[in-house]
């Protein structure tokens, strides 16, 4: 499964815009990308956003990944 | 610094107080009197959301010195309303949706209700001259000028009315109740 | 239990009219309490410190003369603050925020405070606090900052993946984007490059920040606050201040507006720690020079655009480069800006890559679809260069390249349903757009995006013995909320919206609430309202069921009633919510529905302005004459505040885009913090401003709402830029467009039309 990666987070990937990574869940593609990735840990914890086939979700760990589906790791938004 | 005492009317009230000779009106309504309708937005009379009548002229609370309230009358959007009623315009700005924050709403009250007592019937461009004076950061003022002539039409109903039956409006009123 | 989120309801029986908000009567009466408006017995007066400096390193500070006025009862710094959060970097950025370490950071950096027995006796400690300062350079433009041997703002930033060893005020560089837009710049028939500079604003909220703080020696503590998160502040003062987060309760007050602004703690921990140190209640309340000095605005910023189109109007390639300021520590603001720059349009190459810049003004916060607007003046501005330069209609022109369901946006998820293309057809088809313009007339449109979020979310729905529903939500009501959210609760039970009482509970009453920002409100507690009246609605069932002893699987909820399906029982009639809960202490105590969630799927909000306007060639001052909005509000559930959200962010944008701006001056100090200088717009100066409201409903929501607050601020600056431009016949590339600067554009294009003339002759 190819999983987009926007903005700061490239940097942490090697400047990547897009990683092959294999995850039924947000839990198990956050997992994956961390144990590859150490760097991207420190994001995490700040906190970042998945969106699935279009539809932002947070970093819910039980959230499933259909096949297929098209995968954005983004970072976590503010707003007023 | 010895205290000022102070004699004054705050909505029909007979009230007395203390303060001292440099503290604002706004802090006297606020601080000394329990009244905290009139709100502080800048402290420098640009905002109005102090805005109170002093024998029936609009100012800004925090311009004037609780010592200038001697022997004069004093009325805040507390006495606005009469009894279980209120007043036209205050139940215009709830109907209209003319208040979101509502921080703003106490001294828009008052000034469109000064606006109305010396002008009942003002146009568009009169009521968004009187109230240029009160800041609203929330609605664009839209719904606000739409409820004061709302109030206005309101208000000219019943004074015709009033006139009509040649009963006194508040007794006219008391009546439908 | 776990509910559907997805889109199910459609036909509403009380969602959508137009009820009076409950908070009415309190708000027009006076009655009604906010930050400033609430008194603890023995309460102190609280007042800050601040540095009249840009930048200084603080030497010493000596508060002994302060300590010893009789009336004092605290007088602290920062090393009353001390680092309780093990150096966790954002938590220390707001804490240093709070009260300077060792260096002031702006102009108005808290330093020290009191607390004394009324204001005159504070007053007069800050005096007898002596501070050794030694001034040092500063910077407060964005482009100086990021020039090679700029003052540092903050010795320890490094880029994030820049040199480790280079001190530097670029804190982050975010890039978005996909395609190759070399390539669509070379593919192109017209390229238009641009650069634009907007200057710094200030939400504006009428209410200053206020507070009224209480600790005991037993560490246990209130906070009355005027908040947009009082869950958040909750848990950043605990933090902050080394206290447990269940022995710190916080209650919001009424908001007096926060647009951002109030999403997270500025004084709250000072007042706070002077009243631990006191052992007093400590009322704080912000003057307005405090407001506009110390509390966060939003960024100037400096941005290029770049557009490259066809002759038929595809465009090709678009590339922004934003630079925005954050103020004195890091953030996330250009990040931002490049993220929804280019979210309107369906494009096969783009790219936005964003700095963010520290400078020496206050930390910037949250402003109302923070980070759009700006962009979207820059971008929107070029679009309508571009569709002038290929001879299109710029409605026509972004029509043509407007993203759709299954464009790939260019922060890079793929949209569902979305309305920006409904929002251009009906800009084409509004009344405005034929209202023939006179002489120094303008007119311009431009269109804007926001995200809108969801998060963390609790509600609680108790029915009382007469029927009567209690609804308690955590999430501020800043505009309305309450009405809708009643609204909501009413529609799902089935019941009339009067018998429905929101509350906004306080943080000992109800879970963890994310702040109320990014338009979150409705859409967030409206679903976890849903949720939890469908708990209860299980729950009168089974009372139902009680009742009539059936199986519970035999009762159905219909129309705010149990009905007993199937023949056997024919002969029962329904039972309604009233008649069930006046059983309720004999059927099983009370009945109530919960729900905790982390309210996922908000939908995207697209808008289009129209804007016309008249320019006073002589003095360079702009009128608005007419103004619409038109936005996809997903579901508007009261459309009154809906309205009201479409006007007020409208009018927002009409100030920032004509007046409104942070002056500094040279010494790095602001010249008006007021608002005399800092003119927001009056209601003489702005005419009625017309709505239009579409539903194109978020698929991720019960009920389909999208959430409506921040999206109409995004396009007023583009869409007044294109109205001034059109008027005057010069681009206006700087933001506010006040009268100096119209003028000046019109005179520099006089005299190179002069130039012209010559060169012609």
């Amino acid at each position: 499964m190819k999983v987009a990666v926007s903005g700061p987070l490239r940097d942490a990937v090697g400047g990547a815009a897009a990683v092959d990574v294999e995850a039924a869940t947000i839990r198990e593609l956050l997992g994956r990308l961390v144990d590859r990735y150490p760097r991207l840990e420190a994001q995490l914890d700040a906190g970042i956003a998945v969106a699935i086939n279009g539809e932002i979700f947070r970093d819910n760990w039980s959230e499933p990944i259909p096949a297929g589906a098209e995968v954005v790791l983004m970072p976590r938004i503010q707003g007023g | 610094m010895a205290g000022v005492h102070v004699s004054t009317t705050i909505n029909g009230d007979p009230v007395e107080f203390v303060c001292q000779p440099a503290e604002v009106l706004l802090d006297v309504l606020r601080n000394r009197v329990g009244l905290t309708g009139a709100k502080e937005g800048c402290g420098t009379g640009d905002c109005g959301a102090c805005s109170v009548t002093l024998d029936g002229r609009l100012v800004c609370a925090c311009l004037v010195l609780g010592a200038e309230a001697d022997g004069r009358a004093i009325t805040t959007v507390e006495g606005l309303a009469s009894g279980g009623r209120l007043h036209p315009l205050q139940e215009k700005f709830i109907e209209h949706a003319a208040l979101q924050c509502g921080v703003c709403t106490p001294g828009f009250l008052v000034a469109a209700k000064a606006l109305l007592d010396r002008n009942p019937d003002p146009t568009v461009e009169q009521i968004r001259y009187a109230l240029a004076g009160n800041l609203c950061r929330c609605t664009g003022y839209d719904k606000i000028v739409r409820a004061v002539q709302a109030a206005a039409a309101e208000l000219a109903t019943d004074a015709a009315q009033a006139g009509k039956s040649g009963k006194s409006k508040k007794t006219r009123k008391q009546t439908a109740a | 239990m776990s509910h559907d989120a997805s889109l199910t309801n459609r036909n509403f029986k009380v969602v959508g009219t137009r009820v009076p908000r409950p908070d009415g009567v309190d708000k027009v009466t006076g009655r009604a309490r906010y930050g400033a408006d609430a008194t603890a017995p023995g309460q102190l007066v609280g007042m800050i410190l601040r540095s009249p400096h840009a930048h200084a390193l603080i030497r010493s500070i000596d508060t002994s003369k302060a300590e010893a006025l009789p009336g004092v009862k605290a007088v602290i710094t920062s090393a009353d603050l001390p680092d309780k959060v093990n150096g966790r970097r954002d938590l220390l950025d707001i804490l240093e925020n709070c009260m300077a370490r060792g260096r002031a950071l702006y102009d108005g950096h808290a330093v020290a405070a009191v607390a004394a027995i009324d204001a005159e006796t504070a007053k007069q400690a800050l005096k007898l606090i002596k501070i050794d300062y030694k001034v040092l350079p500063h910077v407060t433009d964005v482009d100086e900052a990021m020039q090679e041997g700029a003052p540092i703002v903050q010795p320890w930033v490094r880029t994030a993946g820049g040199d480790p060893n280079k001190e530097t005020n670029v804190s982050q560089i975010s890039e978005f984007g996909h395609g190759d837009v070399e390539a669509g710049f070379a593919e192109a028939d017209v390229v238009i490059e641009r650069s634009y500079k907007t200057e710094q604003t200030h939400q504006g909220y009428i209410e200053p920040h206020a507070c009224l703080a209480s600790v005991g020696p037993d560490g246990q503590g209130e906070l009355w606050v005027t908040t947009q998160g009082h869950y958040t502040f909750r848990n950043q003062c605990a933090e902050l201040l080394g206290m447990e987060i269940a022995k710190l309760k916080v209650t919001s007050s009424e908001i007096g507006g926060g647009f951002g602004g109030k999403t997270h703690v500025w004084m709250e921990p000072v007042a706070l720690a002077l009243s631990r140190k006191a052992n007093r209640p400590v009322k704080l309340v912000m003057t307005r020079d405090e407001v506009f000095r110390a509390t966060g605005p939003t960024c100037s910023t400096s941005i290029d655009v770049k557009i490259g189109v066809k002759r038929d109007g595809r465009i090709t390639g678009a590339k922004a480069v934003l630079r925005y300021q954050d103020g004195a520590f890091p953030g996330i603001w250009g990040m931002l800006g490049a993220m929804t720059s280019w979210a309107c349009y369906d494009l096969p190459n783009v790219k936005s890559i964003a700095y963010d810049v520290l400078v020496n003004r206050p930390k910037v916060a949250a402003y109302r679809a923070p980070s759009a607007p700006m962009a979207a003046f820059a971008v929107e501005s070029t679009m309508d260069i571009v569709a002038g330069a290929i001879g299109m209609d710029p409605v026509d022109f972004r029509l043509l390249n407007a993203a759709k369901e299954g464009t790939r946006a260019s922060y890079g998820p793929t949209y569902g349903p979305i309305g920006i293309r409904a929002t251009l057809e009906a800009v084409k088809n509004h009344p405005q757009m034929k209202v023939k313009l006179k002489p120094n007339q303008g007119r311009g449109m431009a269109c804007g995006f926001w995200f809108n979020f969801g998060g963390q979310t609790c509600a609680t729905v108790n029915i009382g013995v007469d029927g009567t529903i209690n609804v308690s939500v955590g999430t501020v009501d800043v505009g309305g909320s309450r009405a809708s959210l009643s609204l909501i609760a009413a529609e799902e039970l089935g019941v009339p919206y009067e018998t429905v009482k929101c509350t906004i509970a306080d943080t000992a009453s109800l879970g963890h609430n994310d702040t109320t920002e990014g338009s979150r409100g409705t859409f967030s507690s409206g679903m976890a309202i849903i949720f939890a009246c469908r708990n209860a609605i299980e729950e009168l069932r089974n009372r139902a069921a009680k009742t009539w002893d059936i199986p519970v699987q035999d009762v159905h909820w219909q129309d705010g009633q149990a009905v007993a399906l199937g023949i056997q029982h024919s002969n029962l009639q329904p039972l309604t919510l009233a008649q069930i809960a006046a059983k309720s202490p004999r059927t099983g105590g009370p009945i109530a529905g919960h729900n905790e969630v982390v309210a996922d799927g908000a939908g995207v909000s697209f808008a289009s302005h129209i804007c016309d306007v008249e320019v006073d060639p002589e003095t360079g001052a702009t009128r608005v004459l007419r103004y619409a909005v038109i936005q996809d509000a997903g579901r508007a559930i009261h459309p009154d505040y809906v309205e009201g959200q479409f006007q007020g962010a409208a009018a927002q944008g009409i100030g920032w885009a004509l007046n409104e701006e942070y002056i500094y001056g040279k010494d790095g100090r602001l010249q008006n913090p007021g608002f005399l200088d800092y003119r927001i717009p009056v209601c003489s100066d702005l005419p009625f401003i017309d709505t239009q409201i579409l539903e194109i409903p978020n698929p991720g929501h019960p009920y389909g709402i999208r959430g409506v607050g921040e999206t109409s601020i995004v396009p007023p600056l583009a869409a007044i830029g294109n109205a001034v431009s059109n008027a005057v016949g010069v681009r206006l590339t700087h933001v506010p467009m006040s009268p100096p600067r119209i003028l000046k554009a019109i005179k520099a294009e006089r005299s190179l039309a002069g130039d012209r003339r010559v060169s012609a002759g």
